[in-house]
């Protein structure tokens, strides 16, 4: 990879990160009360939140079928996907622990992270919280690295000892 | 629905799974956020820095949305302090024990059609919606 291509590529992830930014701002996720609103299906609903996920999926969705023709990202020499497959313990495990968070604060990672720029001391040990929650999970777990960053607790290899 | 804000919230959507896709294009990675701040956690070697920048730019068009975007960072969180503790360490657990949050699983893992994201987002879309429906109830 040329040294032009891979200043292009930081250039472009973080005019990324700003426009995913942006995009939480202007749907109303970084207010964490908007979310709860549509989380919480009693009394006052605020279906906004489903026009933010239908948004960015149909939008994804399509692109993709595009961008899959490729035979390589454009400024890097390939794509890293996900390889697993399966549908084990815990994904659902995880996605629970992480549904009861979300519905509790109205906080997912990427508009946590992006509000802690407002300075907001509830966001601050929102956040504080959740990379301690990574880390603690990190360490105690043997790290068995996925494409996405993801880790596998219940089923690794086992190690030996 | 006095709250509904169909057009900003639908056009931010757009704008989210735009950037996703450009992130698929240009550099060939899935754009999920919890995957992307959590390996930040355990540095290695060439695989830290893109994080940083990614981060970064999260950082600075949340500040660009506070400043420009009306209303954008009115966050009104009155959690009591051992709530908020909780629910920040499950979700830095949950997104890492389940290889994704509303990014990688939701706007990512689903646009490209996955049965693991499926599964994933449908399981926190609704935990998190009984979450919030009757939890607030018993944490008064």
């Amino acid at each position: 990879m040329t040294r032009n291509k891979r200043l292009l590529a930081h250039a472009a992830t973080f005019l990324i990160g700003v426009l995913f930014a942006l995009g939480l701002g202007l749907s109303g996720m970084m207010r964490p009360q908007k979310v709860l609103a549509f989380l919480d299906v009693r009394g006052d609903w605020d279906p906004s939140l489903l026009l933010v996920l239908g948004g960015a999926f149909l939008t994804y969705f399509f692109s993709f079928l595009l961008i899959r023709r490729r035979q390589s990202p454009m400024l890097v020499s390939k794509f890293s996907m996900p390889n697993k497959r399966e549908i084990d313990r815990n994904l659902v495990f995880g996605a629970l622990l992480f549904g009861l968070g979300w519905g509790l604060a109205g906080f997912c990672p990427g508009p946590a992270l992006t509000s802690i720029v407002t300075g907001n001391p509830s966001v601050l040990v929102f956040v504080l919280s959740m990379t301690v929650g990574m880390f603690v999970f990190e360490s105690l777990t043997i790290r068995f690295r996925e494409p996405d960053g993801g880790v596998g607790l219940l089923e690794q290899t086992p190690v030996a000892k | 629905m006095e709250n509904f804000t169909p057009v900003a919230s639908l056009l931010g959507g757009v704008m989210i799974g735009l950037a996703a896709a450009l992130f698929m294009l240009f550099t060939g990675r899935i754009c999920g956020i919890s995957g992307i701040y959590g390996g930040l956690l355990h540095l290695k070697h060439g695989d830290t820095f893109w994080r940083f920048i990614f981060i970064a730019g999260l950082l600075v068009g949340g500040v660009l949305a506070t400043v420009f975007i009306p209303g954008a960072a009115d966050i009104q969180m009155h959690l009591p302090m051992g709530t908020l503790i909780l629910a920040g360490l499950l979700v830095g657990i949950g997104t890492r024990l389940g290889s994704g949050c509303t990014s990688g699983h939701g706007v990512c893992g689903m646009g490209r059609l996955s049965p693991r994201s499926f599964v994933a987002s449908l399981t926190f879309l609704g935990v998190g919606i009984a979450a919030a429906t009757f939890l607030p109830a018993y944490l008064q």
